[in-house]
């Protein structure tokens, strides 16, 4: 009657939970990288006395515990607006602004790797900012950010394992709900953190290939 | 405004209790870093060993660390460990997590860093008479620590972050933990963590700064 082995309905609630986990970082990276680009430029544009409250406002995200944000983010729409968000919602938006903190320095590091040289040279040749943005700027820059991008795309899947505090049954959580029904920890694990494993280690390896490759030495 | 009452005063009330925590998560941070930094020196002497079957045990470490979530990990050392009948405290679960995570960080980190470091300074040592290991001690050791202060503070940022994660396996004497019981006594979850977050972006603040003072007494040429 009481069936403690792992069955198809399991592991079909495993795949739900992955399928959410990679969801929810899709969705936080997209928004994430658009936003961190723009806040990257806006800072770079600026400078530093200028953007220092950008400047402070994407540290917070970065120095203060995801799950702490979260929570904050939950109890401020919740209790003290009183907007109904779901805990979806409130996740990708929390970690939508994570990734742009980090991402926004990313991007800072990449246009800073354009050698100022280039980009006065492509001003002379009578090319407006936008241009020099476009096709100076944007190219050199990608080579440098995106091994850093991939990096942090990956740091982002691994953090939306907290999303569980706001109610997201995410893959890890999906698995600690099985854990209690079946009382198999270390084999339930195993195939969690198999799961992070196959998708992370193939892209952190191609973004180690990209860095090498690209690299101007 | 808002249809929200703050009650500062409250949330305020229990400071001392809060900074308790703080002191406990700071505890955790440091123990993690101290023993990942040792673990993460002998991961790197394991991968220059040469020896294969050696080398795989420090590489699949190293890999585990990085593309698994450090969550994943602290349940590993609480939950998964378990099985074999191993029971470990919340707050050992969450330093060996932590430690884990760190040593694997710390160890790739260390790579990067003897990359830089020209392989002629160690032969040039041997010809001075030293063995390899007085080479590796006195000659690579300080430049792959010197290389790599930047990372190892950032990385110390991130273990205060991650004791946070605590709390999961039932950890409840850290900054977070703290917050989290005091909540459930008085319900001002905003104030609270609100509390909690300007006390974790002071310390990352005091990591930071006093990294960057250290390194420029240290490191000054």
């Amino acid at each position: 009657m009481f069936d403690t082995a792992l069955s198809a309905a399991d592991l079909i609630f495993l795949a739900k939970g992955a399928g959410m986990t990679i969801i929810v970082t899709a969705i936080s990276v997209a928004i994430g990288t658009v936003l961190g680009i723009l806040f990257g430029v806006i800072r770079v544009q600026l400078g530093a006395v200028l953007a220092a409250p950008l400047t402070f406002f994407l540290d917070i995200f970065r120095s203060v515990p995801l799950l702490i944000q979260l929570v904050l983010a939950n109890a401020f729409m919740g209790m003290v607006l009183h907007l109904r968000f779901s805990g979806f919602t409130i996740a990708c938006m929390v970690l939508s602004l994570y990734t742009a903190a980090y991402c926004a320095e990313i991007v800072r590091g990449g246009i800073g790797a354009v050698p100022a040289t280039t980009r006065r040279a492509a001003r002379s040749l009578g090319m407006s900012w936008w241009q020099d943005m476009r096709y100076i700027v944007a190219p050199l820059a990608t080579r440098v950010a995106l091994p850093s991008w991939i990096g942090l795309a990956l740091g982002v899947m691994k953090d939306s394992a907290l999303v569980y505090v706001v109610q997201v049954t995410e893959l890890l959580k999906s698995t600690q709900i099985l854990i209690t029904r079946l009382q198999e920890p270390l084999f339930l694990l195993m195939i969690c953190g198999a799961f992070y494993f196959i998708i992370s280690f193939p892209l952190a390896r191609l973004g180690g290939y990209l860095e090498k490759r690209w690299s101007n030495d | 405004m808002f249809g929200y009452t703050f009650q500062w005063n409250q949330a305020l009330a229990r400071l001392p209790k809060i900074l308790d925590g703080a002191a406990v998560t700071m505890e955790v941070a440091v123990l993690s870093m101290l023993i990942g930094i040792a673990l993460a020196i002998f991961l790197t002497l394991l991968r220059l060993s040469g020896s294969r079957p050696l080398g795989a045990i420090a590489t699949t470490w190293v890999e585990v660390a990085r593309n698994t979530p450090a969550l994943f990990q602290i349940y590993m050392a609480h939950f998964g460990v378990a099985s074999f009948g191993i029971h470990f405290s919340p707050f050992v679960s969450l330093l060996i997590g932590i430690t884990f995570n760190n040593a694997g960080y710390l160890a790739e980190n260390f790579r990067g860093a003897l990359k830089a470091i020209p392989e002629t300074q160690t032969r040039a040592g041997r010809s001075l008479g030293m063995s390899q290991g007085q080479a590796f001690r006195y000659i690579i050791l300080p430049q792959m620590l010197r290389i790599s202060f930047l990372p190892m503070t950032n990385q110390m940022v991130w273990a205060v972050l991650m004791t946070s994660l605590g709390v999961t396996v039932g950890m409840n004497t850290d900054l977070y933990g703290v917050t989290q019981d005091l909540n459930a006594l008085t319900f001002r979850t905003f104030e609270l963590f609100a509390i909690a977050a300007v006390i974790f972006y002071l310390i990352t603040k005091i990591i930071t700064l006093g990294a960057r003072a250290i390194a420029w007494r240290l490191f000054r040429y």
